[in-house]
């Protein structure tokens, strides 16, 4: 559990980040999204220290981070930013055992592991161990500065706008996989963005900046639901906010039993991609398909009576 | 550059003084002459040294500067590109030459006084104000470029109009270099019989008086010091006015 | 040799190289001088000896700059150039012997302005087939090491004995090794002192920005200050030193001879050192920088694994320079007794003797080139990280 505790960063007289506290439970993403210039970045470098907090404390599973040396606290915390920052005179497998081998590890250790994370990644590790960043792609670079940030199984991983350089395609794919891993190894992770759309898709929790201040911590559908100013519904877009919700919801929640023609949806898929497919065919309902009895159906009245609900 | 408010100017007046009046200075090169030998260099004026000295450099830095933007404007368009390779090993290896051995192996050829040393400077010259002005001239930006292309501007009105004169804060760096390296190799002129400033220095060192050594060298010293200053002035300017 | 007929089968360089070669061949190509100081009298190429001696380096040179002329293939340019340079040294080899015959005892034959205006052709001709091929590091030592064989070979084997430098070189063997030492010990001691103060110099500049503002525009006047002042100046200076603190003698500190010479070597040197390990530390790219401190590296961990490895070949960069500029300045010592080739150069000045320069100046060029080359080499070998292959 990360505890941040009224932490506060003056320059020259100005409130980069003004009395800011939030908890992240251990195990979830928390997307922290806000303007250039709401500290949201200061916030997240006063996390690992590579900017001194004026006030306040953090603490990491109840210990206070100023009690360590900053470069001994930073190498237990995971940090990967926008453009990689690979080292360009690295291999890709020196590269993601940078924090193993300052942490002193065997070779062979820092060998498997970072075979592991290549393989998690989706990059054949004896195609890719030996190659230089420059030698990758946009994406590869991108996985491979993820990998880095992993490699010590950090407590806390750290993310700075790390998809801000991909193309959108790339990007979306960038995210499922981040999810995916998490998932799969439970890491704790704060990620910046200043693309609510990303934060939504991503964030167990979101917390909102503006000018230093922490004005909205929540669940992605708290914060579509209810933004708590105007600020917030404007970074949710107030036309888009129906479809935003519906987004969140899965089919499963409202389906119900009965006939519907055409292609069934998935479980898992949403009720915005359940309205989606009702409007592009003209049908009133859809199938879903589902474990054991046969397939349910959702109709284009409950995914309505759902969306006026809000929440 | 509070300092340079201060200091160039007070530097200005003591060269001019040290050229003009030297005995003024006897006092202060007095300890470092051989006792009873003269301490103020009087063998020839120094304002004509001086004189001498700078329109050698003047004059090797004015062709080498012709020449060498021209060849570079040359190597830079189309016609020119099968040159550009040669031109850069050229300028590259050309630059390991050390001057005093261009100076030196001029005079076979062309005997002593102002005529090898003029060769030398324009020789040695050239390279730093070619290479700079190629830079200049090949990284340009493309955009500009384009768009010099896109309102109509034909070959020869890009080059005039756009191409020189936002490579010109670069090519006058090139200058800069030529003329500072022009300067100290003009003052070893002298050792081949041209008449410069380095004459002071080179009698006083066959004569063992520090005076004179002292004497040149802190006129050459200044010399060098302030034109560079000057120029390098001159290009600050230049590159604020082109936003560069 | 047939010409090719197309246009773009021929080098336009290399065209360039062939009119020139072809009207340098018409200059005076040796001298023959009654002594060592006269004046002497320019002979061309196929006047040198017999028409069966000279038959062979004349075909040489020609067919040389034709070969080097065509584009086709451009292994034969470079063959082409090493045809030339043969040419010429059969030339002087089979020519010098026959104009010293009978020509009296004092008589000295010397290359004359053709044979060198022919000799850059030909160099520059290989510089242009080499960089039409881009060789790797590794082949361009390799060739390095071989044209040094060649030439050593040559020098050695006593074939260019009767040159008016060989018998320079001979009648001053042992000054001629000492100023070499000399000339070496300046050079490479003032690269390794201005190293060690340079290098850390430049790291505390890269840290401290306001002490880069004062340091850097201070070194680059004095770089500005001609030579020959530098040199000077530094007369008085050491000549204080070497009287007044204790024991400054005794190390060879003194007014005049290798102190002051090294010295001023060293401040010029501090430019180019400093300048381009700043310079070379700032290449970093900051997204890495930032990593690496993001991760836990401390400073001097980020200095050694990150900011130095991506520096280095522009820090070897500044050392070239440093090497070139001093093996060049290095002359100006033999003014002010500090020995090296210069003593050659300015005694030769002094008696007007050409061939005593040209012992002076030639080693200074080819030491001053091959330290350039040598030094290309390792900078090459050491931007270990591969640009991205498209």
């Amino acid at each position: 559990m990360i505890e941040i505790d009224g932490i506060t960063k003056v320059y020259d007289g100005t409130a980069a980040v003004d009395n800011v506290s939030m908890i992240v439970e251990t195990g979830t993403i928390t997307v922290i999204v806000g303007t250039s210039g709401s500290g949201k970045t200061t916030l997240l470098r006063m996390i690992n220290r590579l900017v001194e907090p004026t006030s306040g404390e953090v603490r990491i599973n109840g210990d206070a981070t100023s009690a360590e040396k900053p470069h001994l606290l930073r190498r237990r915390i995971g940090y990967a930013i926008q453009g990689h920052g690979l080292f360009p005179h690295h291999t890709v497998a020196r590269n993601i055992g940078a924090v193993p081998e300052l942490l002193n590890w065997s070779k062979g250790d820092i060998r498997a592991r970072v075979d592991e994370l290549l393989t998690l990644l989706a990059m054949e590790p004896a195609q890719f161990r030996d190659r230089y960043p420059a030698e990758l792609s946009g994406g590869q670079q991108q996985r491979v500065g993820v990998a880095r940030a992993l490699a010590s199984r950090p407590d806390l991983l750290l993310m700075d706008e790390p998809f801000g350089a991909l193309d959108p395609i790339i990007r979306m794919r960038a995210q499922e996989d981040l999810r995916r891993i998490q998932q799969q190894l439970g890491s704790t992770i704060m990620l910046i963005t200043h693309d609510m759309e990303e934060a939504i898709r991503l964030g167990d929790r979101v917390a909102v900046m503006d000018a230093g201040r922490l004005v909205q911590h929540g669940t992605p559908a708290e914060i579509v639901a209810r933004p708590a100013t105007e600020f917030v519904a404007n970074m949710v877009g107030d036309v888009e906010r129906p479809l935003r919700l519906l987004s969140l919801v899965p089919v499963s929640e409202i389906m119900e039993e009965g006939p519907a023609e055409g292609d069934a949806l998935p479980a898992e898929a949403s009720l915005r991609d359940a309205l989606s497919a009702c409007l592009w065919t003209g049908r009133d309902a859809v199938p879903v398909m589902r474990d054991g009895s046969g397939p349910g159906r959702v109709t284009l009245a409950s995914i309505r009576a759902r969306a006026e609900r809000r929440a | 550059m509070r300092i340079g408010t201060i200091l160039r100017p007070a530097l200005i007046v003591v060269l001019i003084a040290l050229v003009l009046r030297p005995t003024w200075f006897a006092p202060v090169f007095a300890p470092f002459a051989p006792a009873g030998g003269p301490v103020i260099y009087d063998r020839a004026s120094l304002l004509s040294l001086s004189l001498s000295h700078l329109t050698l450099v003047v004059l090797a830095s004015a062709a080498a500067t012709l020449v060498a933007v021209t060849l570079a404007i040359l190597v830079t368009r189309p016609a020119g590109a099968a040159f550009r390779p040669l031109s850069r090993t050229i300028t590259n290896m050309g630059q390991t030459f050390p001057p005093v051995a261009v100076l030196a192996l001029a005079v076979p050829m062309l005997g002593f006084g102002a005529g090898p040393t003029l060769v030398a400077l324009f020789l040695y010259g050239l390279l730093p104000i070619f290479e700079n002005a190629m830079t200049g001239l090949s990284t340009l930006p493309p955009a500009t470029i384009e768009a010099a292309r896109g309102i109509g501007l034909n070959r020869w009105q890009r080059l005039i109009r756009v191409e020189l004169p936002l490579a010109l804060p670069v090519m006058l760096t090139g200058i800069r270099l030529s003329v500072v390296i022009s300067l100290g190799t003009a003052t070893i002129g002298s050792t081949v019989a041209a008449r410069t400033l380095g004459e002071v220095i080179i009698a006083g060192l066959l004569t063992n008086n520090t005076a004179y050594v002292l004497q040149g060298g802190l006129i050459v010293g200044l010399f060098a010091v302030l034109i560079y200053d000057a120029l390098v002035q001159l290009e600050a300017r230049l590159i604020s006015r082109t936003g560069g | 040799m047939p010409l090719p007929r197309s246009a773009s089968a021929l080098s336009p360089p290399g065209l360039l190289f062939a009119g020139l070669g072809l009207f340098l061949l018409v200059t005076p190509f040796m001298t023959l001088a009654a002594n060592r100081i006269v004046a002497g009298e320019g002979l061309r190429a196929w006047a040198l000896a017999g028409p069966g001696a000279t038959g062979a380096g004349l075909a040489a040179i020609v067919a040389g700059l034709l070969f080097g002329a065509q584009n086709v293939r451009r292994r034969l340019r470079l063959g082409g150039a090493a045809i030339g340079l043969c040419g010429l040294f059969w030339l002087i080899v089979r020519g010098a012997p026959a104009l010293l015959d009978g020509a009296g005892d004092y008589a000295r034959v010397s290359p004359a302005a053709g044979f060198w205006a022919l000799l850059m052709v030909f160099l520059l001709l290989m510089a242009d087939a080499l960089a039409q091929l881009s060789p790797g590091p590794l082949l361009r030592g390799g060739l390095l090491a071989l044209g040094l064989a060649v030439l050593a070979l040559l020098l050695g084997s006593g074939v260019l004995s009767d040159l008016s430098i060989a018998q320079e070189f001979a009648s001053r063997k042992s000054a001629f090794v000492a100023a070499t030492l000399r000339h070496l010990g300046l050079a490479f001691g003032s690269l390794a002192a201005a190293a060690l103060i340079g290098f850390p110099l430049g790291i505390l500049c890269h840290r401290k920005a306001r002490l880069r503002r004062t340091v850097l525009p201070m070194l680059s006047f004095l770089q500005t200050i001609p030579s020959l002042a530098m040199f000077g100046i530094m007369i008085p200076i050491l000549g204080w030193v070497g009287a007044s603190v204790p024991g400054a003698r005794t190390l060879g500190i003194a007014g005049i001879g290798f102190a002051p010479a090294f010295l001023a070597l060293v401040l010029y040197s501090l430019l180019p050192v400093v300048g381009n390990t700043v310079a070379g530390l700032a290449a970093a790219p900051p997204a890495a920088l930032e990593a690496a401190r993001g991760m836990g590296m401390t400073v001097g961990q980020r200095l050694l694994r990150v900011e130095l490895p991506l520096g280095l070949p522009v820090l070897l960069a500044g050392l070239r320079i440093v090497l070139v500029q001093n093996i060049g300045l290095a002359v100006i010592a033999g003014l002010i007794g500090g020995g090296g080739y210069g003593t050659f150069v300015f005694q030769g000045l002094n008696q007007t003797a050409t061939d005593l320069i040209l012992l002076g100046a030639l080693p200074t060029v080819l030491l001053a080139l091959v330290s350039a080359i040598v030094m290309d080499i390792l900078v090459d070998l050491v931007r270990a990280t591969p640009e991205a292959r498209p």
